[in-house]
């Protein structure tokens, strides 16, 4: 386990120069996940921002095979690969898919829920973004509760975030972890310990987005470490069930500190006509949330 | 030696893909397929086939399986009907701009709205421009040859191919069929070699996002643009008339039968009247031009095997001598006519073969269809064509007047 950045593997498997926006959350944790992830992967991704980031025929930005694949279909796709490799007798590639929140959460759930249920040798990792960013920022089931979309442009979002962890545990994985790229030694940690193990490993990233969020995009990183602080985004993984918090939620949670989301809300355009009924109920399902984790990390 | 069995069709599907070692199934159960799953699932749990079996959780799945796993060099096979080959959509069209030699049997079954689980071919014909080479099996006999011919073709062309057979008239009906020696097949059908294999060794990103015009590569050459890779998935279904026809006739050497490659004919040398149509509805109008040979009508059979490509060149040379050419066929263009009908009218244009041509819809959600019907709506037809009715669109069996 690497203790600090110096350890993480120095092979970049992003070339200079991608088609992400300016500091694009996925772009930074994407970053250290394919540092993480090395040689010997192959990579399915379905269209998303990812797409994008990875290049225009002839062209790509990322030296890791990838097969791109269908939206509702990312998950089967990764069947279909680790199938052929077992078949083919190469079954020590690591494959890995990896969509968005929409891709996820929503028409990718089928498909993920069949492979994970199967035990499919494999490592998802959900990028949430909290809408469909690539499209021009829609809700998606990841979008949190007060939150402007193009689909929600006057009333906001009524519903809280869906919480695809709870989803994805129960199916009994043996791995589930949730990652930050303004952490990116707890980041590359989790993949890393996720590439050892067999079966379904569900990862799940927030990916700051400062065009569909609505913040400068030197505040990226800010605005991660804030959804950190304030319990919005909880660093944790469950190993064969068992919880952990990580890294600064480990502190959060050892020290009480955990800041109000009105912190992490007022500095993005999204939340602007949140209603003040609106915010405390937003900090009453994130509380709810904390201390579901702190009873459990007991 | 090759020894004949009393088979199914699911049954005689399920030996085919197991001589032609499959190597990924993946498959979601829907009547009438579910007997050629079970079957291989019984294969491959066994051990008798060395393959990977992914129970998917739905139809969408289990095309991707077969898209990626035969992107990374497996080969691959499905199955499925109806709703499930609907359900696909999205990834036949994948499958297919992808250029994998997937090979999936279609058992033909109608479509809802309202639910009927029998036999008609809307469900394939409705998947007709998703850029899928379609072969239709007129007996179990044919599902064996068919799959394995389909195999070889595909992966000279790389084209995905669907093999149709009709539900329960034939995934579920009994026939002797002489099953082939695995390692004849083997000579016949060698090892998959994928064209552009996904692989850590030399990592590319396959089927990105690609723009309408030609882009230059990092080494400032010219690549494909959109439109070019769609102009290569038609010249190959074109190609594919060449290869489907020589790898019949291969076929029809190694192993004695001849199911006549992108056409079979029926008494059609010296025939006035002809039927055109595809599967088990055309083995049926051969019984019928049986009696109605009897009664001294000079009638023969048109059996489109190959769907798409469609066989232009052997169309005309198969009609070229009939008067009238009667196109049977369980499908129908809503707001048009038959399929069928309109492909083969649009075959003859331009050229000096002007037969009158009806089109008769038949056994749409598994109404029966018997060759004394058929019999008797060839007689009707050329009773009305003889008052004038060059061209007219009848429904065989089927009450008819109002449209709510």
């Amino acid at each position: 386990m690497p203790e600090n950045l110096f350890k993480i593997h120095k092979e970049e498997y992003m070339l200079p120069g991608n088609r992400a926006c300016q500091a694009c959350g996925l772009s930074l944790g994407y970053r250290y996940i394919l540092k993480a992830l090395r040689e010997n992967t192959i990579l399915t991704i379905p269209a998303s921002c990812l797409t994008v980031l990875h290049g225009l025929y002839p062209t790509t930005s990322v030296s890791l095979p990838c097969l791109n694949t269908t939206f509702a279909s990312t998950a089967a796709s990764a069947s279909g690969l680790v199938a052929a490799l077992n078949v083919l007798n190469k079954p020590d590639t690591t494959v890995v898919a990896m969509a968005g929140d929409g891709g996820t959460y929503d028409i990718g759930i089928q498909a993920l829920s069949g492979a994970a249920e199967r035990g499919t040798d494999f490592i998802f990792i959900c990028y949430d973004n909290e809408g469909y960013m690539n499209t021009g920022t829609q809700r998606s089931s990841a979008t949190p509760m007060g939150a402007l979309t193009t689909t929600t442009p006057i009333h906001t979002k009524q519903q809280h975030k869906k919480d695809m962890f709870k989803i994805m545990e129960a199916h009994d994985l043996p791995y589930v972890a949730s990652i930050s790229p303004a952490y990116p030694i707890d980041l590359y940690d989790k993949i890393v310990k996720a590439k050892r193990i067999k079966g379904t490993r569900y990862i799940q990233m927030t990916a700051p987005c400062p065009p569909g969020w609505g913040f400068a995009p030197r505040d990226m990183v800010k605005i991660a470490r804030l959804a950190i602080e304030t319990g919005m985004v909880v660093l944790f993984e469950i190993e064969d069930g068992k919880f952990r918090f990580t890294g600064r939620s480990k502190t959060l949670a050892e020290r009480g500190n955990k800041l109000p989301v009105i912190n992490y809300v007022e500095r993005q355009k999204r939340f602007m006509k949140m209603s003040i009924e609106q915010l405390s109920q937003l900090q009453r399902w994130v509380d709810g949330k904390w201390q579901e984790y702190l009873k459990r990390a007991d | 030696m090759s020894h004949v069995e009393i088979l199914t069709g699911n049954q005689a599907a399920a030996i085919g893909a197991r001589l032609c070692r499959v190597q990924v199934v993946s498959a979601y159960p829907i009547t009438p397929q579910t007997s050629l799953t079970e079957s291989l699932s019984q294969s491959i749990e066994s051990g008798e086939l060395k393959a990977e079996y992914i129970r998917v959780e739905s139809e969408h799945s289990a095309l991707t399986v077969c898209i990626s796993a035969s992107s990374v060099g497996a080969r691959a096979f499905t199955s499925t009907s109806s709703h499930g080959l609907l359900y696909m959509h999205e990834q036949l069209h994948w499958a297919a701009g992808s250029r994998l030699p997937i090979v999936m049997c279609c058992v033909n079954r109608s479509v809802g709205a309202p639910w009927s689980i029998f036999n008609d071919q809307q469900d394939a014909i409705a998947q007709r421009d998703t850029g899928w080479i379609q072969l239709y099996c007129r007996d179990n006999q044919e599902i064996v040859d068919t799959l394995i011919q389909a195999f070889r073709i595909a992966e000279q062309v790389y084209v995905p191919i669907m093999v149709c057979y009709d539900g329960f008239v034939l995934s579920h009906t009994n026939m002797p069929v002489e099953i082939p020696d695995a390692d004849v097949v083997d000579a016949f059908l060698p090892p998959y070699k994928p064209r552009a294999i996904l692989c850590p060794e030399n990592p590319r990103n396959i089927n990105p996002v690609i723009f309408p015009w030609r882009r230059p590569d990092a080494k400032g050459n010219l690549r494909d643009g959109y439109m070019e890779l769609r102009y290569k998935l038609q010249a190959a279904l074109d190609e594919s008339r060449n290869i489907i026809n020589e790898v019949s006739r291969a076929y029809a050497g190694t192993f004695g039968r001849d199911h006549g490659g992108l056409l079979w004919t029926y008494q059609a040398d010296d025939a006035e009247v002809l039927f055109a149509a595809m599967g088990s509805i055309a083995t049926e109008a051969t019984t019928a031009v049986d009696t109605l040979r009897n009664q001294g009508l000079k009638a023969g059979v048109a059996g489109i095997r190959s769907y798409r490509p469609f066989p232009r060149a052997e169309v005309r040379e198969a009609l070229k001598g009939a008067h009238t050419v009667l196109v049977l066929e369980k499908d129908i263009s809503y707001g048009y006519e038959g399929a069928l009908c309109s492909d083969i009218k649009a075959a003859l244009y331009g050229s000096d073969i002007r037969p009158s041509i009806h089109n008769i819809v038949a056994g749409l959600g598994g109404r029966d269809v018997k060759a004394r019907e058929i019999v008797e709506a060839a007689q009707a037809a050329l009773e009305s064509i003889s008052q004038g009715e060059r061209e007219q669109t009848t429904w065989l069996n089927c009450r008819q007047g109002s449209w709510l």
